[in-house]
């Protein structure tokens, strides 16, 4: 699915220095003040998702949403501060100030002959009432909170300087039932809990689902017929094909940054491998050859170079070699151990799950293994993936007893703003997609 | 997915007829179909001397007699480790011997942990205690070719506590016959 940008609503000339400024490395200490009051409809008309004005409302409110959950934006109490359909474009500035707003988001929703529907998406700095970004996205009307997305994510793109994350997904592993006998099912949902779908019946056991990079491709791993090996879940279809070795378990897959391969790991006789898999011509290539157990790879954005855990030297910790290989060194030498290496889109900081007696915590270190830092505390936090722009970590925390409670939490990079991911059931083994186009 | 459901219904006993049993004698044939069934028509009260017991034991060859006779099914490990101890040896040791009398029977060795690891780690650690076990099966003369193993890492616990009673237990291979028992 395809929102272009309006080309007529694209104004090149933003505005060469904005006044106020969202520094992303400060956490929550002082969000930014926002204003996002519902879009107003110059001609109200029906589409198939509603009345483009209750369509305005609807979108502010995921905007708003958006924002907050980022932890860099407050978005204040606009109630009964109504927008005339001209005060898009020439924002009566005062009225926003007034209710202790810094930035004003704005914008309308028009129906367009073909079914689509056009959210125009204006922000402003309330303040020096400078003009910030303004551009249009176009969709069908059933698409409506995407196009709420990406307003949001222009907005924090323009005032933190980071690309956004908020027109993305999330697939995961919904579980239920007793702690001895869980049910798992894949199952996928917008970044915000919205669209949640189920995609498989519960039927055979699933296990660490993730996101190609086109988007509609899954790969997990999978107890059918008793045969734990990795499959792979077309989207659009509903398609599954088992993939890989046909008589050891195969598990921990993971696509390339390019999609063109899948790393994961085989287990034979009590040892376990890392391998590669050409996906168009399914020859497979061994790059471990122990001793012990390495398994959970995962590339670095450039595919040049794959991160994973080894218990080679003992315990469990984090190891880099190349793509091909070679030059396997350990990076990790904190206290403990450390497992589930994911390595950040933007290259610079890798993801883990830092193991210490009676507590598994989300930690993050430079691809040389310097610079850790613990970003959670918990009985046990498990399996960090990285949102699109690599500012937020999201995770699984199961909690310890016999409910063996398992749920979705978010933290930024910071260490701030810890979220609770709302899902219908229990919730673990997180992915985050790239960014939808 | 559990082997062992089905094994509830192979479950079998056999009925001891001891001492206490007296002879009697065969009782009148039934009548011929479709004649009028005559209350208590034959005369011979049921009776039966009522102070015995009745034992039960496995069918040999059965499911609940391989763990009868090997003092279980499950074998348990140390924290993190994937080494046959010898509780664990005495168990595996008389499983083998008993597959060595049935050899038609077919095992699936399934390898389990705690809670206390990640779970891609697990399912690796997993896979090396059935592998254990069953390396073990094979050096006392059981052929691999009767030995599957599986993983199921920390995914499948028989205890559902999150204390160190309930991490020992979930420890383990269990050795789950999957075909020619009796």
């Amino acid at each position: 699915m395809r929102i272009p940008a309006l080309a007529a609503l694209l104004l090149a000339a933003a505005p060469a220095a904005a006044v106020i400024r969202v520094d992303i490395n400060s956490g929550t200490a002082s969000p930014l003040p926002v204003a996002v009051p519902a879009f107003p409809a110059a001609a109200d008309a029906a589409t198939a998702a509603g009345t483009t004005a209750a369509l305005g409302s609807q979108v502010a409110g995921v905007v708003a949403a958006d924002l907050a959950s980022s932890g860099l934006f407050r978005p204040v109490d606009t109630a009964g501060a109504a927008v005339a359909p001209a005060d898009v474009t020439a924002p009566r500035f005062a009225a926003w100030t007034g209710l202790g707003a810094q930035a004003l988001i704005t914008g309308n929703v028009t129906a367009g002959a073909d079914g689509n529907i056009t959210v125009g998406c204006y922000a402003y700095d309330a303040v020096s009432t400078e003009e910030l970004a303004r551009q249009g996205f176009v969709t069908t009307a059933a698409n409506w909170r995407r196009a709420a997305h990406k307003c949001a994510d222009l907005v924090y793109s323009r005032l933190t300087g980071e690309t956004g994350y908020f027109d993305s997904r999330i697939v995961y592993v919904s579980e239920t039932g007793p702690k001895t006998r869980r049910i798992k099912r894949l199952a996928v949902m917008d970044q915000d809990g919205a669209n949640h779908r189920f995609l498989t019946n519960g039927q055979n056991l699933v296990l660490t689902p993730r996101f190609a990079p086109n988007q509609q491709t899954l790969t997990y791993m999978s107890f059918a017929d008793n045969r734990p090996r990795i499959w792979l879940y077309t989207i659009g279809s509903g398609r599954q094909e088992a993939v890989g070795d046909t008589t050891n378990m195969s598990s921990a897959p993971r696509f390339s940054p390019d999609g063109s391969t899948l790393v994961y790991s085989i287990s034979q006789n009590g040892t376990t491998d890392i391998y590669k898999l050409d996906v168009a011509s399914r020859t497979v290539t061994r790059l471990t050859r122990g001793p012990g157990i390495s398994t959970a790879p995962s590339y670095s954005p450039d595919g040049s170079k794959i991160v994973f855990e080894s218990d080679r030297g003992g315990g469990q910790q984090v190891y880099v070699m190349n793509a091909d290989g070679s030059d396997q060194r350990r990076i990790s030498f904190g206290e403990g151990r450390a497992g589930t290496p994911v390595w950040s889109p933007r290259g610079d900081l890798i993801a883990f799950t830092r193991l210490t007696p009676g507590k598994f915590r989300i930690a993050v270190m430079r691809p040389d293994g310097s610079g850790e830092r613990v970003l959670t505390n918990a009985y046990q936090d498990e399996g960090p993936t990285w949102s699109p722009n690599g500012r937020v970590i999201m995770f699984f925390r199961t909690a310890a007893g016999r409910s063996g409670r398992v749920d979705l939490h978010s933290v930024d990079l910071s260490g701030a703003n810890e979220r609770t991911i709302k899902t219908p059931l229990d919730a673990s083994d997180p992915a985050w997609s790239p960014l939808l186009p | 997915m559990q082997h062992r459901a089905a094994t509830v219904a192979m479950i079998a006993v056999l009925v001891g007829l001891g001492a206490c049993a007296k002879k009697k004698a065969l009782p009148p044939a039934p009548p011929p179909a479709g004649a009028p069934i005559q209350p208590n028509s034959g005369g011979v009260p049921i009776q039966g001397d009522s102070t015995g017991t009745v034992g039960t034991r496995s069918i040999p060859g059965s499911v609940a007699d391989f763990k009868e006779t090997s003092g279980g099914d499950t074998v348990l490990f140390a924290y993190d480790s994937y080494e046959v101890d010898d509780t664990a040896k005495a168990i595996l040791g008389k499983q083998a011997e008993w597959l060595a009398r049935y050899p038609a029977v077919k095992v699936t060795v399934e390898g389990h942990t705690d809670e206390r690891g990640t779970r891609e780690y697990n399912l690796a650690l997993g896979d090396r205690r059935a592998s254990a076990a069953k390396n073990f099966l094979a050096a006392q003369g059981v052929s691999v070719a009767r030995i599957a193993t599986i993983s199921y890492g920390k995914e499948r616990p028989v205890a559902d506590g999150s204390d160190e009673s309930a991490y020992a237990q979930n420890r383990r291979a269990v050795t789950v016959i999957v075909s020619g028992a009796r």
